[in-house]
Protein backbone atom coordinates (compact mmCIF):
# COMPACT_ATOMS: atom_id res chain seq x y z
CA UNK A 1 0.00 0.00 0.00
CA UNK A 2 1.56 2.99 -1.32
CA UNK A 3 0.09 6.31 0.22
CA UNK A 4 1.67 10.12 -1.08
CA UNK A 5 0.30 13.48 -0.50
CA UNK A 6 2.34 16.10 -1.44
CA UNK A 7 2.13 20.08 -1.46
CA UNK A 8 0.85 21.20 -4.70
CA UNK A 9 4.31 22.62 -6.56
CA UNK A 10 3.48 22.77 -9.97
CA UNK A 11 2.18 26.79 -10.81
CA UNK A 12 -1.56 26.36 -12.35
CA UNK A 13 -2.52 22.76 -11.36
CA UNK A 14 -4.36 22.82 -8.30
CA UNK A 15 -5.10 18.83 -7.95
CA UNK A 16 -2.53 15.75 -9.40
CA UNK A 17 -3.41 12.78 -9.50
CA UNK A 18 -0.88 10.09 -10.46
CA UNK A 19 -1.40 6.49 -11.00
CA UNK A 20 -3.60 6.44 -7.92
CA UNK A 21 -6.16 3.51 -7.55
CA UNK A 22 -8.74 3.43 -4.22
CA UNK A 23 -9.20 -0.58 -3.83
CA UNK A 24 -11.58 -1.50 -1.16
CA UNK A 25 -12.14 -4.81 0.00
CA UNK A 26 -10.02 -6.20 -2.80
CA UNK A 27 -12.51 -4.08 -5.17
CA UNK A 28 -11.09 -1.43 -7.54
CA UNK A 29 -13.53 2.00 -6.98
CA UNK A 30 -10.89 3.91 -9.14
CA UNK A 31 -7.83 2.26 -11.19
CA UNK A 32 -5.12 4.43 -12.66
CA UNK A 33 -6.16 7.45 -12.32
CA UNK A 34 -3.86 10.14 -13.60
CA UNK A 35 -5.63 13.32 -13.61
CA UNK A 36 -4.40 17.77 -13.31
CA UNK A 37 -6.89 20.28 -12.81
CA UNK A 38 -5.85 23.64 -13.27
CA UNK A 39 -6.85 26.72 -11.45
CA UNK A 40 -9.79 28.03 -12.41
CA UNK A 41 -11.21 25.34 -14.33
CA UNK A 42 -14.73 23.99 -14.02
CA UNK A 43 -14.85 20.48 -14.69
CA UNK A 44 -17.91 17.93 -15.05
CA UNK A 45 -17.67 14.37 -13.97
CA UNK A 46 -19.86 12.12 -15.52
CA UNK A 47 -20.55 8.52 -15.25
CA UNK A 48 -23.24 5.97 -14.39
CA UNK A 49 -23.94 5.08 -11.14
CA UNK A 50 -21.03 3.04 -9.97
CA UNK A 51 -18.65 4.71 -12.27
CA UNK A 52 -16.46 6.21 -9.23
CA UNK A 53 -17.74 9.72 -9.44
CA UNK A 54 -18.27 10.55 -5.58
CA UNK A 55 -14.89 8.34 -4.81
CA UNK A 56 -12.57 10.71 -6.93
CA UNK A 57 -14.19 13.98 -5.62
CA UNK A 58 -13.44 12.38 -2.22
CA UNK A 59 -9.85 11.61 -3.42
CA UNK A 60 -9.54 15.29 -4.41
CA UNK A 61 -11.00 16.19 -1.14
CA UNK A 62 -8.59 13.74 0.84
CA UNK A 63 -11.70 12.57 2.48
CA UNK A 64 -10.27 9.04 1.37
CA UNK A 65 -6.65 8.44 0.38
CA UNK A 66 -5.26 6.19 -2.60
CA UNK A 67 -4.66 2.74 -1.96
CA UNK A 68 -1.69 3.20 -4.80
CA UNK A 69 -0.54 6.39 -6.58
CA UNK A 70 -0.20 9.76 -5.16
CA UNK A 71 -2.59 12.45 -5.13
CA UNK A 72 -1.61 16.27 -4.27
CA UNK A 73 -4.37 18.66 -3.35
CA UNK A 74 -4.68 22.17 -1.70
CA UNK A 75 -4.85 22.05 2.15
CA UNK A 76 -8.76 21.57 2.92
CA UNK A 77 -9.17 25.25 4.66
CA UNK A 78 -8.70 25.79 0.80
CA UNK A 79 -11.28 23.55 -0.08
CA UNK A 80 -14.86 22.78 0.28
CA UNK A 81 -16.78 19.26 -0.72
CA UNK A 82 -21.17 20.25 -0.74
CA UNK A 83 -22.47 16.74 -0.65
CA UNK A 84 -25.57 15.70 -2.32
CA UNK A 85 -27.74 15.74 0.86
CA UNK A 86 -26.25 19.07 2.73
CA UNK A 87 -24.90 17.77 5.86
CA UNK A 88 -26.18 20.54 7.76
CA UNK A 89 -26.09 21.80 11.89
CA UNK A 90 -29.48 22.11 14.64
CA UNK A 91 -28.95 25.53 14.24
CA UNK A 92 -30.11 29.13 12.60
CA UNK A 93 -28.87 29.41 8.91
CA UNK A 94 -26.54 32.18 9.78
CA UNK A 95 -24.84 30.20 12.43
CA UNK A 96 -24.37 27.30 9.82
CA UNK A 97 -22.26 29.87 8.18
CA UNK A 98 -20.64 31.34 11.34
CA UNK A 99 -19.62 28.01 12.04
CA UNK A 100 -17.53 26.84 9.47
CA UNK A 101 -15.69 30.31 9.35
CA UNK A 102 -15.52 29.99 12.98
CA UNK A 103 -13.43 26.78 13.13
CA UNK A 104 -11.59 28.27 9.82
CA UNK A 105 -10.08 30.57 12.59
CA UNK A 106 -12.27 34.06 11.34
CA UNK A 107 -12.58 36.21 14.64
CA UNK A 108 -15.50 38.44 15.36
CA UNK A 109 -17.43 40.55 14.33
CA UNK A 110 -15.59 39.44 10.65
CA UNK A 111 -17.18 35.91 11.07
CA UNK A 112 -20.87 37.27 11.13
CA UNK A 113 -20.40 40.07 8.29
CA UNK A 114 -18.59 37.45 5.93
CA UNK A 115 -21.61 34.84 6.83
CA UNK A 116 -24.05 38.11 5.99
CA UNK A 117 -22.44 38.69 2.95
CA UNK A 118 -22.34 34.81 1.83
CA UNK A 119 -25.68 34.13 2.75
CA UNK A 120 -27.11 37.71 1.19
CA UNK A 121 -24.83 36.44 -2.48
CA UNK A 122 -27.18 33.00 -1.73
CA UNK A 123 -30.42 34.74 -1.55
CA UNK A 124 -30.75 33.80 2.07
CA UNK A 125 -30.44 36.87 3.90
CA UNK A 126 -34.44 36.72 4.90
CA UNK A 127 -33.82 33.20 6.43
CA UNK A 128 -30.86 33.97 8.10
CA UNK A 129 -32.64 33.69 11.56
CA UNK A 130 -34.48 30.69 10.83
CA UNK A 131 -33.78 26.80 11.66
CA UNK A 132 -31.55 25.49 9.03
CA UNK A 133 -33.23 22.09 9.48
CA UNK A 134 -36.50 23.92 8.18
CA UNK A 135 -35.54 25.59 4.83
CA UNK A 136 -36.87 23.56 1.69
CA UNK A 137 -34.42 21.08 -0.48
CA UNK A 138 -33.43 24.13 -2.80
CA UNK A 139 -32.48 26.03 0.32
CA UNK A 140 -30.70 24.08 2.05
CA UNK A 141 -28.15 22.91 -1.00
CA UNK A 142 -28.24 27.11 -1.21
CA UNK A 143 -26.89 27.16 2.20
CA UNK A 144 -24.35 24.46 1.82
CA UNK A 145 -22.74 27.27 -1.09
CA UNK A 146 -23.13 29.99 0.94
CA UNK A 147 -21.36 27.97 3.59
CA UNK A 148 -18.65 27.15 1.04
CA UNK A 149 -18.70 30.06 -0.48
CA UNK A 150 -18.08 32.33 2.90
CA UNK A 151 -15.04 30.56 3.23
CA UNK A 152 -13.53 31.77 -0.25
CA UNK A 153 -12.08 28.13 -1.49
CA UNK A 154 -9.55 27.85 -4.34
CA UNK A 155 -11.44 24.62 -4.79
CA UNK A 156 -15.01 23.72 -4.52
CA UNK A 157 -15.92 19.75 -5.00
CA UNK A 158 -20.05 19.38 -5.56
CA UNK A 159 -21.41 16.29 -5.48
CA UNK A 160 -24.33 16.04 -7.52
CA UNK A 161 -25.51 19.28 -5.47
CA UNK A 162 -28.74 19.21 -7.50
CA UNK A 163 -30.11 16.00 -7.80
CA UNK A 164 -33.61 15.33 -6.30
CA UNK A 165 -33.96 19.31 -6.43
CA UNK A 166 -37.31 21.02 -8.24
CA UNK A 167 -36.05 22.52 -11.71
CA UNK A 168 -36.22 25.75 -10.42
CA UNK A 169 -34.00 24.72 -7.48
CA UNK A 170 -31.77 23.70 -10.34
CA UNK A 171 -31.22 26.56 -11.77
CA UNK A 172 -30.77 28.82 -8.57
CA UNK A 173 -28.06 26.06 -7.70
CA UNK A 174 -26.56 26.16 -11.06
CA UNK A 175 -26.58 29.90 -11.46
CA UNK A 176 -24.53 30.12 -7.43
CA UNK A 177 -22.28 27.80 -8.98
CA UNK A 178 -21.74 30.45 -11.89
CA UNK A 179 -21.02 32.91 -10.21
CA UNK A 180 -18.73 30.87 -7.60
CA UNK A 181 -16.83 29.77 -10.89
CA UNK A 182 -16.44 33.33 -12.51
CA UNK A 183 -15.15 34.73 -9.24
CA UNK A 184 -11.58 32.47 -9.72
CA UNK A 185 -12.74 29.43 -8.08
CA UNK A 186 -12.18 26.01 -9.45
CA UNK A 187 -15.20 23.51 -9.67
CA UNK A 188 -15.68 20.10 -10.11
CA UNK A 189 -18.54 18.52 -10.38
CA UNK A 190 -20.46 15.61 -10.82
CA UNK A 191 -23.73 15.17 -12.08
CA UNK A 192 -25.97 12.45 -14.17
CA UNK A 193 -27.87 15.66 -15.67
CA UNK A 194 -26.25 15.89 -19.25
CA UNK A 195 -27.97 18.85 -19.90
CA UNK A 196 -26.50 20.49 -17.14
CA UNK A 197 -22.80 19.56 -17.61
CA UNK A 198 -23.35 21.16 -20.69
CA UNK A 199 -24.53 24.75 -18.96
CA UNK A 200 -21.53 24.24 -16.45
CA UNK A 201 -18.54 22.32 -17.98
CA UNK A 202 -15.69 23.50 -19.67
CA UNK A 203 -14.22 20.17 -19.47
CA UNK A 204 -15.53 16.97 -19.15
CA UNK A 205 -14.84 13.73 -17.36
CA UNK A 206 -16.30 10.79 -18.34
CA UNK A 207 -15.84 7.83 -15.66
CA UNK A 208 -16.56 4.24 -16.36
CA UNK A 209 -16.15 1.28 -13.88
CA UNK A 210 -13.57 3.47 -12.41
CA UNK A 211 -11.23 4.56 -15.33
CA UNK A 212 -10.90 7.60 -16.60
CA UNK A 213 -12.32 7.12 -20.06
CA UNK A 214 -12.14 10.30 -21.52
CA UNK A 215 -10.51 13.60 -20.64
CA UNK A 216 -11.71 16.50 -23.10
CA UNK A 217 -13.27 20.09 -23.67
CA UNK A 218 -17.12 20.01 -23.01
CA UNK A 219 -17.56 21.21 -26.58
CA UNK A 220 -15.79 18.06 -28.10
CA UNK A 221 -16.97 15.78 -26.10
CA UNK A 222 -21.07 16.21 -26.78
CA UNK A 223 -20.37 16.03 -30.13
CA UNK A 224 -18.12 13.39 -30.78
CA UNK A 225 -17.82 11.19 -27.83
CA UNK A 226 -14.40 8.80 -28.63
CA UNK A 227 -15.82 5.80 -26.07
CA UNK A 228 -18.34 3.49 -26.33
CA UNK A 229 -19.37 3.55 -22.80
CA UNK A 230 -19.59 7.73 -23.54
CA UNK A 231 -21.76 7.39 -26.72
CA UNK A 232 -24.00 4.85 -24.23
CA UNK A 233 -24.05 6.89 -21.51
CA UNK A 234 -25.40 10.19 -23.81
CA UNK A 235 -27.73 8.41 -26.22
CA UNK A 236 -29.62 6.45 -22.37
CA UNK A 237 -29.76 10.30 -21.09
CA UNK A 238 -30.89 12.10 -23.90
CA UNK A 239 -34.22 9.19 -24.17
CA UNK B 1 -58.67 -23.99 65.17
CA UNK B 2 -60.08 -20.97 63.74
CA UNK B 3 -58.59 -18.32 61.53
CA UNK B 4 -56.80 -15.48 63.16
CA UNK B 5 -58.50 -12.33 61.30
CA UNK B 6 -55.75 -10.26 61.92
CA UNK B 7 -53.29 -11.79 59.35
CA UNK B 8 -52.83 -10.93 55.71
CA UNK B 9 -55.20 -12.54 53.38
CA UNK B 10 -58.13 -13.23 55.12
CA UNK B 11 -60.84 -10.44 54.95
CA UNK B 12 -60.63 -8.43 57.88
CA UNK B 13 -56.75 -8.34 57.18
CA UNK B 14 -57.08 -6.73 53.31
CA UNK B 15 -59.80 -4.38 55.08
CA UNK B 16 -57.14 -3.18 58.18
CA UNK B 17 -54.86 -2.90 54.76
CA UNK B 18 -56.34 -0.41 52.91
CA UNK B 19 -57.65 1.03 56.12
CA UNK B 20 -53.81 1.78 56.96
CA UNK B 21 -53.55 2.73 53.61
CA UNK B 22 -55.85 5.13 52.91
CA UNK B 23 -55.11 6.57 56.47
CA UNK B 24 -51.01 6.84 55.79
CA UNK B 25 -52.68 8.50 52.11
CA UNK B 26 -54.31 11.31 54.59
CA UNK B 27 -51.88 11.43 56.75
CA UNK B 28 -49.37 12.04 53.79
CA UNK B 29 -51.66 14.90 52.46
CA UNK B 30 -51.87 16.46 55.46
CA UNK B 31 -47.80 16.67 55.88
CA UNK B 32 -47.57 17.72 52.33
CA UNK B 33 -49.80 20.29 52.77
CA UNK B 34 -48.53 21.15 56.25
CA UNK B 35 -45.11 22.37 54.49
CA UNK B 36 -43.32 20.16 57.51
CA UNK B 37 -39.99 21.37 58.48
CA UNK B 38 -38.52 18.04 58.31
CA UNK B 39 -39.99 16.73 54.79
CA UNK B 40 -38.46 20.07 53.75
CA UNK B 41 -35.10 19.59 54.67
CA UNK B 42 -35.07 16.28 53.35
CA UNK B 43 -36.48 16.80 50.00
CA UNK B 44 -34.11 19.87 49.89
CA UNK B 45 -31.06 17.73 50.64
CA UNK B 46 -32.16 15.05 48.22
CA UNK B 47 -32.25 17.07 45.31
CA UNK B 48 -28.67 19.03 46.40
CA UNK B 49 -26.93 15.76 45.96
CA UNK B 50 -28.09 14.34 43.64
CA UNK B 51 -28.45 17.26 40.83
CA UNK B 52 -24.31 17.96 42.37
CA UNK B 53 -24.28 14.06 41.01
CA UNK B 54 -25.61 14.88 38.18
CA UNK B 55 -23.39 17.80 36.93
CA UNK B 56 -20.22 16.34 37.72
CA UNK B 57 -21.27 12.88 36.35
CA UNK B 58 -21.96 15.20 33.48
CA UNK B 59 -18.16 16.73 33.40
CA UNK B 60 -16.83 13.40 33.36
CA UNK B 61 -19.37 11.43 31.42
CA UNK B 62 -20.49 13.62 28.30
CA UNK B 63 -17.11 14.20 26.89
CA UNK B 64 -15.62 10.27 27.89
CA UNK B 65 -19.05 9.21 25.92
CA UNK B 66 -18.43 11.61 22.96
CA UNK B 67 -14.44 10.50 22.87
CA UNK B 68 -15.72 6.35 22.92
CA UNK B 69 -17.85 7.30 19.82
CA UNK B 70 -15.96 9.33 17.79
CA UNK B 71 -12.20 7.32 18.52
CA UNK B 72 -11.24 4.87 15.92
CA UNK B 73 -8.45 3.78 19.02
CA UNK B 74 -8.45 -0.25 19.69
CA UNK B 75 -9.51 0.52 23.11
CA UNK B 76 -13.12 1.77 21.79
CA UNK B 77 -14.64 -2.06 22.20
CA UNK B 78 -13.22 -2.73 25.51
CA UNK B 79 -13.91 0.92 26.91
CA UNK B 80 -18.16 0.69 25.06
CA UNK B 81 -18.30 -3.16 27.10
CA UNK B 82 -17.43 -1.73 30.11
CA UNK B 83 -19.31 1.51 30.09
CA UNK B 84 -22.13 -0.37 29.03
CA UNK B 85 -21.99 -3.08 31.72
CA UNK B 86 -21.59 -0.22 34.30
CA UNK B 87 -24.79 0.53 33.98
CA UNK B 88 -25.73 -2.20 35.91
CA UNK B 89 -23.59 -2.17 38.68
CA UNK B 90 -25.51 -2.71 42.18
CA UNK B 91 -25.58 0.47 44.10
CA UNK B 92 -24.29 -1.40 47.00
CA UNK B 93 -21.40 -2.55 45.77
CA UNK B 94 -20.70 0.57 44.97
CA UNK B 95 -21.52 2.07 48.29
CA UNK B 96 -19.08 -0.62 49.70
CA UNK B 97 -16.62 0.45 47.81
CA UNK B 98 -16.94 4.19 48.28
CA UNK B 99 -17.16 3.38 52.06
CA UNK B 100 -13.50 1.66 52.11
CA UNK B 101 -12.14 4.60 50.10
CA UNK B 102 -13.34 7.01 52.41
CA UNK B 103 -13.39 5.07 55.64
CA UNK B 104 -10.61 6.71 57.78
CA UNK B 105 -8.18 3.74 57.39
CA UNK B 106 -8.89 4.16 53.50
CA UNK B 107 -7.07 6.16 50.71
CA UNK B 108 -9.14 8.64 51.12
CA UNK B 109 -10.09 8.72 54.92
CA UNK B 110 -8.10 11.79 55.03
CA UNK B 111 -10.90 14.38 53.32
CA UNK B 112 -13.42 12.92 56.56
CA UNK B 113 -16.18 12.47 53.39
CA UNK B 114 -17.69 9.70 54.95
CA UNK B 115 -21.37 10.34 56.45
CA UNK B 116 -21.34 13.46 54.76
CA UNK B 117 -23.54 14.78 51.82
CA UNK B 118 -20.21 14.61 49.89
CA UNK B 119 -19.48 11.14 50.01
CA UNK B 120 -23.09 10.86 48.84
CA UNK B 121 -22.10 13.05 46.06
CA UNK B 122 -19.29 10.51 45.42
CA UNK B 123 -21.19 7.59 45.44
CA UNK B 124 -23.93 8.75 43.24
CA UNK B 125 -21.36 10.19 40.64
CA UNK B 126 -19.53 6.61 40.59
CA UNK B 127 -23.15 5.05 40.31
CA UNK B 128 -24.93 6.95 37.37
CA UNK B 129 -21.30 8.50 35.26
CA UNK B 130 -21.11 5.22 33.27
CA UNK B 131 -24.95 6.06 32.62
CA UNK B 132 -24.08 9.24 31.25
CA UNK B 133 -21.46 8.15 29.29
CA UNK B 134 -22.87 4.93 28.08
CA UNK B 135 -26.06 6.85 26.64
CA UNK B 136 -24.36 9.89 25.25
CA UNK B 137 -21.89 7.67 23.62
CA UNK B 138 -25.19 6.04 21.42
CA UNK B 139 -26.67 9.84 20.81
CA UNK B 140 -23.45 11.44 19.88
CA UNK B 141 -22.51 8.25 17.40
CA UNK B 142 -25.90 8.86 16.16
CA UNK B 143 -25.89 12.95 15.86
CA UNK B 144 -22.05 12.07 14.12
CA UNK B 145 -23.29 9.20 11.43
CA UNK B 146 -24.71 12.11 8.81
CA UNK B 147 -21.96 14.95 9.28
CA UNK B 148 -18.45 12.33 9.25
CA UNK B 149 -17.64 13.19 6.32
CA UNK B 150 -18.03 17.21 6.46
CA UNK B 151 -16.49 17.22 9.28
CA UNK B 152 -13.43 15.61 8.04
CA UNK B 153 -13.77 17.58 4.40
CA UNK B 154 -13.44 20.72 7.10
CA UNK B 155 -10.56 19.02 8.90
CA UNK B 156 -11.75 19.19 11.94
CA UNK B 157 -9.61 17.81 14.85
CA UNK B 158 -11.33 15.24 17.70
CA UNK B 159 -12.05 18.40 20.20
CA UNK B 160 -13.58 20.45 17.65
CA UNK B 161 -16.17 17.20 16.70
CA UNK B 162 -16.68 16.77 20.44
CA UNK B 163 -17.83 19.88 21.38
CA UNK B 164 -19.62 20.21 18.17
CA UNK B 165 -21.53 17.06 18.37
CA UNK B 166 -22.63 17.76 22.14
CA UNK B 167 -23.97 21.38 21.04
CA UNK B 168 -26.01 19.32 18.29
CA UNK B 169 -27.22 16.68 20.55
CA UNK B 170 -28.04 19.09 23.20
CA UNK B 171 -31.68 18.23 23.60
CA UNK B 172 -31.35 14.40 23.68
CA UNK B 173 -28.47 14.70 25.78
CA UNK B 174 -30.32 17.16 28.17
CA UNK B 175 -32.88 14.08 28.30
CA UNK B 176 -29.90 11.37 28.90
CA UNK B 177 -29.01 14.25 32.13
CA UNK B 178 -32.76 13.66 32.96
CA UNK B 179 -32.29 9.75 32.94
CA UNK B 180 -29.08 9.97 35.55
CA UNK B 181 -30.67 12.12 37.55
CA UNK B 182 -33.34 10.25 37.86
CA UNK B 183 -31.26 7.50 38.86
CA UNK B 184 -29.37 9.28 41.15
CA UNK B 185 -32.14 10.44 43.47
CA UNK B 186 -34.00 7.09 43.51
CA UNK B 187 -30.73 5.50 44.66
CA UNK B 188 -30.96 4.04 48.02
CA UNK B 189 -28.23 1.41 48.88
CA UNK B 190 -25.70 3.35 48.28
CA UNK B 191 -26.39 6.65 49.85
CA UNK B 192 -27.64 4.90 53.03
CA UNK B 193 -23.88 3.04 53.32
CA UNK B 194 -21.79 6.30 52.50
CA UNK B 195 -24.23 9.14 54.23
CA UNK B 196 -25.55 6.53 57.08
CA UNK B 197 -28.57 8.14 57.21
CA UNK B 198 -27.86 10.69 59.73
CA UNK B 199 -31.53 12.97 60.78
CA UNK B 200 -30.75 16.52 59.64
CA UNK B 201 -27.23 15.97 57.68
CA UNK B 202 -27.27 13.10 55.42
CA UNK B 203 -30.67 12.03 55.69
CA UNK B 204 -32.14 11.60 51.82
CA UNK B 205 -35.93 10.88 50.74
CA UNK B 206 -35.07 7.19 49.52
CA UNK B 207 -33.10 6.66 53.23
CA UNK B 208 -35.94 8.33 55.14
CA UNK B 209 -38.50 6.18 53.48
CA UNK B 210 -36.30 2.93 53.81
CA UNK B 211 -36.25 4.07 57.44
CA UNK B 212 -39.69 4.87 58.15
CA UNK B 213 -40.98 2.06 56.51
CA UNK B 214 -38.79 -0.53 58.95
CA UNK B 215 -40.55 1.93 62.06
CA UNK B 216 -44.14 1.55 60.53
CA UNK B 217 -44.43 5.40 60.45
CA UNK B 218 -46.15 5.06 57.29
CA UNK B 219 -47.28 8.16 56.50
CA UNK B 220 -44.39 10.08 56.33
CA UNK B 221 -42.77 7.18 54.04
CA UNK B 222 -45.59 7.60 51.75
CA UNK B 223 -45.46 11.61 51.88
CA UNK B 224 -42.01 11.25 50.63
CA UNK B 225 -42.92 8.35 48.25
CA UNK B 226 -45.54 10.69 46.55
CA UNK B 227 -43.04 13.44 46.22
CA UNK B 228 -40.28 11.78 45.25
CA UNK B 229 -42.60 9.64 42.46
CA UNK B 230 -44.11 13.61 41.55
CA UNK B 231 -40.53 15.54 41.56
CA UNK B 232 -39.22 12.29 38.91
CA UNK B 233 -42.57 12.77 36.92
CA UNK B 234 -42.07 16.52 36.91
CA UNK B 235 -38.66 16.40 35.60
CA UNK B 236 -39.32 13.64 33.08
CA UNK B 237 -42.46 15.41 32.18
CA UNK B 238 -40.36 19.27 31.23
CA UNK B 239 -37.86 17.67 29.69
CA UNK B 240 -39.78 15.58 27.39
CA UNK B 241 -41.87 18.88 26.68
CA UNK B 242 -38.50 20.69 26.26
CA UNK B 243 -37.09 18.04 24.34
CA UNK B 244 -40.40 17.55 21.99
CA UNK B 245 -40.48 21.40 21.45
CA UNK B 246 -36.95 22.13 20.69
CA UNK B 247 -37.24 18.93 17.57
CA UNK B 248 -40.64 20.84 16.54
CA UNK B 249 -38.86 23.40 15.98
CA UNK B 250 -35.94 22.02 14.19
CA UNK B 251 -38.09 19.92 12.22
Amino acid sequence: MLEVKLRFTQPGALVRINRASVIVDGKALLSEINLTIFEGESVVVLGANGAGKSTLLKLCNSLISPSVGSVQTPPLHEQSLIFQRPALLQRSVLDNVRYVLSVRGVAEPACTEQAQRALAACNLSANANQSARTLSGGEQQRLALARSWACEPRLMLADEPTANLAPSAVRDVESLLHTVQSGGTTLVLTTHNVAQAKRIARRIIFLDNGKIVEDRLATEFFVSPHSAAARTYLEGESL
Amino acid sequence: MGVDSNLPGTCAGRERDVSLFVDSVNAAGSLLLSGDSTLLEITVLSLRVSATATLIAALIGMPLGAWAALTESRLRTPIVVVLNASMGLPPVVIGLIVYLLLSRSGPMGLFGWLFTPTGMVMAQTILITPIIAALARQTIEDAHGPLRDWFTSLGLNAWQRILTLLFEARFSLAVVLLAGFGRAIAEVGAVMMVGGNIAGSTRVMTTTIALETSKGDLPLALALGLLLVTLVLIVNGFAQTFKARMERRNA
